[in-house]
């Protein structure tokens, strides 16, 4: 490998894609060539260097320098200044430093990154910079020092639960799985992280794709599998082209294939994409999906590790979970058991998403406070505004208001609290958010993905979500309360999956800790976070109206009335409360009723 | 070529002879494949952009199973699409951060804009605006996608801007 005195490594997610990195990339080619600084000069493409918004962002190492919204006619000068004269290109240095770098820096920080460890600073199409970070030492120790079943004992010792939701012990899996004495067995990576306002598994894959990859060839060894699958959803399309290059460049330095490290173990593995069915995130159904088949849940026993893919045992995992292995098996297992809390060992990503600062991909160690993780690692509520409540575990999850503020995050303080871990979706809500309107939301979501075969599920979800439109509509009845408790029960109890079971908790939640939101909703007909499309007039206040015409303009239904510099006057029959207006006005005069 | 005759042939890839040998490609190269079905369908989705009946049918016959299963599978997923889209395709996220970050109102400012509903093709044939799930970068909600670009943190406002560049191309 030739030795280049710097690396600019140039963010290529989406974001900093649109604002044309690519031609950010080849920009810098052209320029590094003219100015004969090819040879000592690497540029490589990268994800998430930053916030995302001053794209495209680039990062030159080993300075660390952090330079955000160039354009290409912006790259003579950048190369000029900091690579021929050697000092920084002052005006393009990331001015008010972001949240993401800060963290990544700071040493008093409340994160610890073992997951993410490498995300953003290797490039991830290019495997020796992962064999740089020590990637695949961890195969190598295991395919030469320990037996599957040390590898095993292991990966049971560090406490590494499964990050797909539950938490079941990685370890335990494996050994199940290794019991089956039927061969095939299929190793797959379960990369359909559909739960809505969760990201950090596509982090991951498209960041770090060989952590993933290492972590399902140690788990093959170690169970007995010779071919493996990730299932990646259709809506990551860079992740999978991610991945398929990592795979490509494995094989080719033998870490994939036949007799793997001449050890005589052999795995291959293939990515298969999903089509948009959220419940595809469910093991069983996943495994239909691999086979070309509808995706529904089937009920276990038998479980996959007796009967899985193609009817053979197989072994699902997380992406999360694969990409901790190899970090166990380098530093060994105490080291992943000295973080987190009692029951819940090592690290969880998460993705902070909503109301709050500083939104974003965040590793912390399990027991930290949701106090913690919303003010110290968030930055606290948008706006100067109220902390309302914060939902954890997608669709399936619950929403906590400010009394548990000072829960331990872990797998069984959650579920103590009624809600749960899930894969690691955090969405924070303000004092504008409505909860009715929000259990109304999950409900819609988990309705239509409710793959129909089990009545309860199909059914049941859509009562309640039609009791609950109702609700918002102002035709609640004082009954309806008990109605929603009663089916949201026999839902959880009867149901095949645990989407059928888990669909009910946002409801659940919401009418156990927000219960007078729904009262005020259907008995008097008001909604308190004036959210509720039906319940609210919007008016334009006469005095601070300055007669500005810019509400009227941005109507879309064209129904504010008003001549230039005379107050303006919105006709409520007309009004679709969409609410454009109100964030439009610069004089606040509009105000909700 | 007039607006029917363009209509006919784009629903019907089977008659032209460019896109019936890339399903035919497509299902050579997977169909001994465990599980191919998804794999074909997948592939054919994407390069082509939607999955006719016709063309379940024809890819059932190529793959040797019953008609009915593809059309099960086809049904079941929501990324397989059976008619043809528009030359555009505006998608709203309606995940939770993005519904909480304001995707209905910019789904108001698309309906005065174009006049059409999510679910729904311009007359022109041109753009189609369609609801997703979350795409992953909640992080800066609300998020819409105009064919593959993502755009983030959208503010009702600026829909006439994001959408100005896909329309023009249509005159
Ligand atoms: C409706 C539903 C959706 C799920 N979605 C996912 C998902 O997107 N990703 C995931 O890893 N696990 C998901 N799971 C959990 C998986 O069924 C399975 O438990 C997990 O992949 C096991 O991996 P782990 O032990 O590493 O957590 C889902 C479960 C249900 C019931
Ligand atoms: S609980 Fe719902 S999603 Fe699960 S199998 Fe039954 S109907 Fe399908
Ligand atoms: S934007 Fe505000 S100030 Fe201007 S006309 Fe409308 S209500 Fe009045
Ligand atoms: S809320 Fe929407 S529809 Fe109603 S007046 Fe304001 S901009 Fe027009
Ligand atoms: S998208 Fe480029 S820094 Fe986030
Ligand atoms: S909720 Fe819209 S991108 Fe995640």
């Amino acid at each position: 490998m030739a030795i280049f005195r710097s690396h600019v490594l140039v963010c290529v997610d989406p974001e900093c894609l649109k604002k044309g990195a690519h031609d950010i990339m080849d920009a810098l080619q052209d320029e590094l060539v003219t100015k004969g600084l090819i040879d000592e000069i690497q540029v490589l493409e990268t994800s998430r260097i930053g916030g995302c918004d001053n794209g495209p962002e680039i990062m030159v190492y080993p300075e660390g320098v952090h330079y955000v919204g160039i354009s290409p006619d912006d790259v003579p000068y950048l190369v000029e200044e900091h690579f021929l004269k050697g000092r920084t290109a002052e005006k393009f240095v990331l001015k008010e430093k972001t949240f993401i770098d800060e963290e990544l820096s700071a040493p008093t920080s409340k994160e610890v990154r073992i997951v993410l460890k490498n995300c953003g600073i290797i490039d991830p199409g290019n495997i020796e910079e992962y064999l740089a970070e020590g990637g695949y030492e961890g195969l190598g120790k295991v395919l030469t020092s320990y037996t599957p079943e040390e590898t095993i004992d292991i990966v049971l010792r560090s406490g590494l639960g499964g990050r797909g939701g539950a938490g079941f012990p990685t370890g335990k899996k494996w050994q199940f799985c290794r019991a089956t004495q039927e061969w095939p067995k299929y190793m797959i990576c379960n990369a359909d992280e559909g739960d809505p306002g969760a990201f950090m598994n596509r982090r991951v894959l498209e960041g770090d794709p060989h952590a993933v990859i290492e972590g399902m060839i140690i788990g093959a060894y170690a169970v007995g599998s010779s071919q493996g699958y990730i299932y990646c959803r259709a809506e990551y399309p860079l992740a999978i082209k991610t991945l398929n290059i990592a795979i490509d460049q494995a094989h080719a330095l033998g870490l994939l294939g036949k007799d793997i490290l001449g050890s005589g173990f052999d795995f291959d593995l293939e990515v298969r994409m999903g089509a948009g069915a959220f419940v595809c995130g469910e093991e069983t159904a996943l495994m239909a999906s691999i086979e070309g088949k509808r995706g529904e849940p089937r009920p276990r026993p038998p479980f996959p590790a007796v009967k899985g893919l193609f009817g053979k045992p197989s072994n699902v995992n997380n992406v999360e979970t694969y990409a901790n292995v190899p970090q166990i098996i380098i530093n060994g297992p105490e080291w992943y058991a000295s973080y987190g809390t009692e029951k819940s060992k090592g690290t969880k990503t998460f993705a902070l998403a909503g109301d709050v600062q500083h939104t974003g991909l965040i590793e912390v160690p399990f027991g930290l406070t949701l106090r913690e993780i919303i003010f110290d690692v968030g930055g606290g509520i948008k706006d100067g505004k109220a902390f309302k409540a914060i939902q954890t575990g997608g669709p399936m999850g619950g929403c906590l208001p400010a009394e548990f503020l000072d829960l331990p995050v872990d797998y069984q303080e959650l579920a103590k609290a009624g809600s749960i871990m899930g894969s690691g979706g955090l969405v924070v809500m303000d004092e504008d958010t409505c909860m009715v309107d929000i259990a109304r939301f999950f409900m819609d979501f988990v309705q239509d993905e409710s793959c129909g075969k089990c009545t309860p599920c199909r059914v049941g979800t859509r009562r309640i979500l039609e009791i609950l439109e109702g609700i918002c509509e102002g035709r609640g009845k004082e009954s309806d309360l008990d109605t929603l408790e009663m089916l949201c029960e026999q839902i959880q109890e009867d149901s095949l999956c645990g989407l059928g079971q888990g669909a009910p908790n946002p409801v659940v939640s919401t009418l156990k800790h927000f219960r007078s939101e729904y009262e005020a909703h259907i008995k008097e007909k008001r909604c308190p976070a004036k959210v509720c499309k039906p319940l609210i007039r919007y008016d334009i206040v006469d005095g601070p109206c300055t007669g500005c015409t810019v509400c009227a303009r941005n109507c879309p239904v064209n129904c504010i009335t008003g001549e230039r510099r005379q107050t303006h006057v919105i006709d409520p029959d007309v009004c679709v409360r969409c609410g454009i207006c109100m964030q439009v006005c610069n004089f606040n005069a509009i105000v909700i009723n | 070529m007039s607006a029917t005759t363009a209509t006919v042939q784009k629903n019907n890839p089977l008659t032209d002879p460019v896109r019936k040998q890339l399903i035919d490609q497509i299902v050579d190269q997977n169909k001994d494949r465990p599980g191919a079905i998804m794999v074909v369908l997948n592939e054919v989705q994407s390069a082509i952009g939607f999955i006719t009946t016709e063309m379940q049918d024809y890819i059932a016959h190529r793959l040797q199973v019953p008609a009915s299963r593809v059309h099960g599978v086809v049904s079941f997923y929501s990324f397989f699409t059976t008619n043809a889209r528009g030359t555009h395709t505006v998608k709203f996220c309606m995940g939770t951060a993005c519904y909480v970050g304001g995707t209905p109102a910019l789904i108001e400012k698309t309906k005065q804009i174009l006049g059409i509903e999510p679910g729904n093709t311009t007359p022109d044939g041109n753009i189609t605006v369609e609801i997703c799930r979350c795409v992953g970068a909640c992080s800066q909600a609300p998020v819409i996608l105009v064919d593959e670009d993502v755009i983030g943190r959208v503010k009702p406002n600026k829909m006439p801007q994001v959408l100005k560049p896909i329309q023009e191309i249509a005159e």
